[in-house]
């Protein structure tokens, strides 16, 4: 076990973790932020997508040893108020199934606007295809991401 | 106003003392939508007044709308309120949607499966709105001291005319609570002309919580002093535990304890729905879920083969009956041969009309194509896990089930406590797709739970979700037709069967519009466990009949949807035999929309376009699918469909449900698949069992529903099964071969210059 002070969404938090612990189960378990899901824990589903320095990374591939010193955001610290572009598009276009990949989605999303605002969809494509729904909201997420880039 | 003959258990309509949930799980119809000026919602009052079952009201007129089955994905938290809401005549945005807990006392049907919610909700749930409704205008006819039946009401409002009163529903909602309910069966319900929010798009009641990360599922539950557990199953069907070592694990960081868990007691005649792999598992106990999944790579644990066993089931349909195990590790390419010796061996016979065996004697030529797909895997993107908290004679559990009613004796009996004694609150699901129908997670954690005397959280990993079993079986169907000299269609015989049940529905289409139709049946047993997985057995058979027909058409000259057409004006005018359980004419009514709305004899340039059509869960779905052949490989461009599921409660969300279903086909035609060696799963995780992913959805998908006023009919599921043909038979058009085996992608890949 070892302590860890970590950035995230703008907050300094501590944690007494292995240190091989993947940030996943750091925000699940020990920092109460769920929003963060498990779903394959091999970095094939996308369901854990966190921003580290503002890029997308899957969390469940991330050890808290190397989350020192970064900035990390998750799907409960992109907005204050659940109002980012993504988050209302997502709700505009009434995105969500189960749900349960749509934080991944969105954090991907997220990531792709901020380095390339107004996306083709082959850049959606891109960006979006390391996550899975298996719901099968794609198209639904395609025009979220559209009417977020235009709104932003 | 109609009067309906509702023949309701009346459980629904009466008060019980202890409010299920606890406000704990309120959703906010408006934080979906558009966010409303401050005066226009309602804010949390200060007290609840029950109603009913299903409805509570505020002092200041806010509602409060118990979703009484398990959401997992199809929206039914949103589109069942809206049948309450409808008849109680209340406005949408001051309606708080809460989650209800398993509660037989209160609810009646407490199920997520087999397309029903709807169907099965459209009169129960609008009668306790109505009752409901019927109980505020008694209150303020008390209240006014004037007949009941001068009241009016409008979205939330009460009216008597004569005298100029007028109320609040909030307002009379404390005397309301106190009164007789009245009989449901003299309450009126609406014209489906006076509808205002059945038909009217409404936002996921969810879907701030969703977008912003809020706890919901079962996963995301935590309580003070919880222990996680993770399982070790078995590696294999057809093995069991040997031994483990306790000590390779307990002195790991964070681990309490370790332990095998039966989850059955010994003679337990199990419930239908009771399907479980390994009948014994091992618990690994700990601080954190991290913890617990390092101990579990660390086990040292033996397996054996499982002898035959048997077991006696109960719990569906009246028999018990006695089930058997066979011993064994089995072998798809050893499936694949068993499966293909009933080609030419006899089956049951399920359904025979006319002379099928004259008529092909007589044929001066006879078509025959065989149809497989493989076992696939439901995966679920909130892979298995449960809360449960069991202390003394107590049991609390939070979890993911489809179906808690199913469930809700096995666990009690395991954990020996009384069911009363057994409380089970329904998470929101990340998915169910049928997996969620069988429950066993439950009793697992909650048997870790007992052993341990605290709460616990279990979880699957993700290849403990995919190599436990429950899946989708594999099948095979042989299709014959008959044809004349004229190539007129004198006979078709199905054939069809798979490993563990055959996937015939043999009254359905084409039976009905052939006169010599021979339909026959086979199963193979397997110790493989199998259940239900969106639209059973319609998700295999839909795909070779309609591939079959549309090879048929071609051989016959005709157009696909024409050749079907006629089909459906022959079961229409002059049915042949009994019992054939579809309407032709409202399946020709979708094959006839799907016809307009793709345009589908001027096909776009660049296009290959295949259609299939199919009835299942009480509804009629016609689909169109395009593609077109980029880097000589095939992209999924549009896909039209077209449905009749009778009223459309919550259009939007339909179209929603619709979408998934069309990229769960797509994804599963070109991908799907689940292989063994010796009795071991051949994929664990997403690195190999290949998903559709966002690049390979359609561009574009339109779902186009028939505009009738029929009571509303499944949806969930009837837009999964044609996808496969309609797919099927498109790259037939762009890649010039007919594909008889899914999943297609490995066919497609090892063909060079496709078409165009």
């Amino acid at each position: 076990m070892a302590q860890y002070n970590l950035t995230i969404n703008g907050k300094s938090l501590n944690v007494d973790v292995d240190p091989s612990t993947p940030m996943l189960w750091v925000l699940r378990d020990h920092l109460d932020l769920v929003g963060t899901k498990f779903g394959c824990g091999i970095a094939q589903c996308g369901a854990c997508t966190i921003h580290l320095n503002g890029n997308a990374v899957r969390s469940c591939q991330l050890p808290v040893s190397a989350a020192e010193n970064t900035e990390i955001t998750t799907i409960e610290g992109i907005s204050e108020n659940g109002d980012h572009p993504v988050q209302k598009a997502w709700l505009e276009h009434d995105v969500p199934q189960c749900g349960y990949c749509q934080a991944g989605q969105i954090m991907s999303a997220t990531a792709l606007l901020k380095s390339n605002p107004s996306p083709s969809d082959e850049d959606i494509d891109n960006a979006m295809n390391g996550n899975i729904c298996r719901c099968g909201t794609y198209t639904r997420i395609k025009a979220a991401i559209k009417t977020a880039a235009k709104s932003a | 106003m109609t009067l309906i003959d509702k023949k309701l258990n009346r459980r629904s309509f009466l008060k019980v003392s202890t409010l299920a949930g606890g406000g704990m799980m309120l959703s906010f119809s408006w934080l979906a939508g558009c966010k409303p000026t401050p005066e226009q919602v309602l804010t949390m009052p200060k007290e609840w007044f029950e109603i009913n079952s299903y409805i509570k009201i505020g002092e200041n007129g806010a509602v409060t709308l118990f979703n009484p089955n398990p959401e997992f994905g199809s929206n039914v938290k949103t589109s069942l309120p809206m049948l309450l809401a409808e008849e109680l005549d209340v406005d949408w945005k001051n309606v708080f949607v809460e989650q209800a807990d398993f509660y037989p006392k209160r609810f009646e049907r407490q199920f997520t499966g087999g397309s029903q919610g709807i169907r099965s909700g459209w009169v129960p749930l609008r009668t306790a709105g109505a009752t409901a409704r019927q109980l505020l205008v008694n209150a303020a006819a008390q209240t006014w001291n004037v007949p009941a039946t001068e009241i009016t009401t409008n979205t939330g409002y009460l009216e008597h005319k004569g005298s100029g009163n007028r109320a609040g529903y909030g307002e009379v909602a404390s005397l309301a609570g106190t009164l007789e309910a009245p009989d449901p069966e003299t309450v009126k319900l609406k014209d489906i002309s006076e509808f205002k929010i059945i038909g009217n798009s409404k936002k996921n009641v969810d879907g701030s919580k969703i977008v912003t990360g809020k706890p919901m599922y079962a996963m995301d539950h935590k309580v003070e002093g919880m222990k996680y557990a993770a399982i070790v199953h078995p590696p294999a069907f057809g093995m069991k535990i040997k031994s483990f070592d306790e000590a390779s694990v307990t002195s790991l960081p964070g681990i309490q304890d370790v332990f095998s868990i039966k989850l059955f007691k010994e003679g337990f005649e199990r419930h239908a729905f009771d399907t479980t792999t390994f009948p014994e598992i091992i618990a690994i106990v700990g601080n954190s879920t991290w913890e617990v999944m390092q101990a579990k790579k660390a086990l040292k644990a033996d397996w054996e083969i499982a002898p035959e066993s048997n077991f006696k089931m109960s719990g569906w349909g009246p028999d018990v009956s006695e089930v058997k195990v066979p011993s064994g590790l089995e072998n798809s390419s050893t499936h694949s041969e068993k499966m293909a010796e009933y080609i030419t061996k006899p089956g049951n016979i399920l359904r025979k009309d006319g002379d099928p065996e004259g008529a092909f004697k007589k044929a001066s030529r006879v078509i025959e194509r065989t149809y497989t797909a493989p076992f696939l895997a439901h995966n679920p993107m909130e892979p298995i896990n449960c809360f449960a908290d069991v202390k003394g004679d107590k049991a609390i559990i939070y979890g993911p089930s489809q179906i808690p009613d199913f469930i809700h004796g096995t666990v009690a009996n395991s954990l020996g406590l009384e069911k009363e004694n057994v409380q089970i609150n329904l998470a929101r699901m990340g998915g169910g797709f049928g997996r969620r129908a069988y429950s066993h997670h439950l009793t697992e954690a909650a048997l870790i739970s007992q052993r341990i005397q605290a709460p616990v959280k279990m979880v699957y990993t993700r290849e403990d979700d995919m190599t436990a079993g429950v899946y989708r079986p594999t099948y095979s169907a042989t299709y014959r037709a008959a044809l004349d000299e004229n190539n007129n269609l004198l006979a078709l015989h199905v054939k069809a069967g798979g490993i563990p049940e055959s996937p015939i529905h043999a009254n359905r289409f084409p039976a009905g519009a052939i006169d010599n139709y021979l339909a026959e049946g086979w199963q193979i047993e397997s110790n493989i466990t199998i259940g239900a997985f969106r639209a059973p057995r319609s998700n295999f058979i839909a795909g070779a009949e309609q591939s079959f027909l549309d090879e048929l058409a071609e051989e016959m000259g005709k157009d696909p949807i024409e050749f079907r057409l006629e089909l459906l004006k022959r079961a229409e005018t002059n049915p042949v035999g009994k019992d054939n359980d579809y309407d032709p004419k409202r399946y020709a009514g979708v094959l006839e929309l799907v016809r307009d709305k793709s345009n589908w004899s001027n096909v776009p340039n660049g296009i290959s376009r295949g259609v299939s059509a199919y009835f299942c869960h009480n509804s009629y779905v016609a689909e169109v699918v395009d593609v077109s052949i980029k880097d000589n490989q095939p992209v999924v461009e549009n896909v039209y469909a077209a449905v009749d599921c009778g009223i459309v409660v919550n259009p939007d969300a339909a179209a929603n449900m619709g979408e998934g279903a069309i990229i769960d086909g797509i994804g599963n035609a070109f991908y799907g698949e689940m292989a063994f060696e010796n009795g071991a799963p051949t994929k664990r995780n997403f690195d190999t069992y290949r998903m559709i992913r966002h690049s390979e959805a359609p561009k574009k998908i339109e779902v186009h529903f028939v505009d009738n006023k029929e009571d509303p009919t499944g949806l969930g599921e009837p837009l999964f099964p044609p996808v496969f043909a309609a797919l099927g038979n498109s790259l037939y058009k762009a890649t010039g071969k007919r594909l008889y085996d899914q999943p297609f992608q490995p066919q497609l890949i090892d063909m060079k210059n496709l078409r165009m």
